[in-house]
């Protein structure tokens, strides 16, 4: 009992830590590709510990089937979404940064490629 | 396919009669289910998904351990008080052909954090990535090759 508790109470604090870091990395990160990394995909992992914290919490049926679907339904649409959103930067040459010593820090993406 | 439907209806009547259907349980009879169908003789187009399984759940489960180390890559990247990353694009050349695996390649790139698909080229032949944790763009070309791209051609094909 005080195990499951222990169980899903770090399930929760650890995919709200993530929420967290995607939050800030939405106010730190210094431009829009490193930003929509840090924080549109951080989300994924958040969603998924917070939804089985639920699911475990619960013990539920209902509540199972719920949070699986929900999760299958993030697992499909989150990477469209970022990837087309990403896409549409990336077309009309959004500068990019490119690290604290670099030089120049921002360029445009198209004439960057490794 | 039918296969597969059959192994879920397995389970499904697993959970039925066990009277008990939660998520773990129903794992348990889908679990059954393959064993049963596995010994049973003579299915037609059997061998193909007793095959496809497992190596689905070893990418599903390669993908789960790609998505923990990444998220925690970015996680101490958005804590550490001086940026370290230093972001770049890189060119993949990708050996599949088939538009399905590309699709799920590239979904599979683009939700593990620090990596995002840019662009594919109008002939399906190369994936540019945005990446945050890549000092060389080969060893990062490599490992795309030999972990993720390896492993959905041998789930998919």
């Amino acid at each position: 009992m005080v195990f499951d508790e222990v169980f899903i109470a770090a399930l929760l604090l650890v995919g709200s830590l993530f929420g967290f870091s995607a939050a800030l990395g939405l106010l730190r990160m210094p431009d829009f590709y490193t930003r929509m990394s840090t924080s549109g995909k951080a989300a994924t992992l958040c969603c998924g510990l917070l939804l089985g914290g639920v699911a475990a919490m619960f013990h539920d049926t209902q509540v199972t089937a719920r949070a699986v679907a929900a999760l299958l339904f993030l697992l499909f649409t989150v990477p469209i979404g970022v990837h087309m959103i990403a896409r549409a930067a990336y077309r009309v040459g959004t500068p990019m940064w490119r690290g604290r010593t670099a030089k120049p820090r921002f360029k445009n993406p198209k004439r960057d490629l490794k | 396919m039918r296969v597969f439907l059959l192994n879920l209806i397995l389970a499904i009547s697993w959970s039925a009669l066990t009277g008990n259907a939660t998520l773990v349980n129903f794992c348990f009879g889908f679990f059954i289910g393959y064993l049963a169908l596995r010994v049973s003789p003579k299915i037609p187009e059997g061998t193909k998904y007793f095959q496809r399984l497992p190596r689905l759940i070893r990418l599903a489960s390669f993908f789960i351990q790609e998505l923990v180390l990444s998220s925690l890559r970015a996680t101490i990247e958005v804590f550490s008080p001086k940026l370290q990353s230093r972001p770049l694009v890189v060119r993949i050349p990708l050996e599949i052909t088939d538009q399905t695996q590309i699709f799920i390649l590239a979904n599979l790139i683009s939700l593990t954090p620090g990596t995002v698909v840019l662009e594919i080229t109008p002939d399906n032949s190369e994936l540019f990535v945005h990446t945050m944790f890549v000092d060389d763009p080969d060893i990062f070309r490599e490992e795309i090759h030999l972990g993720f791209e390896k492993r959905v051609r041998e789930a998919f094909s």
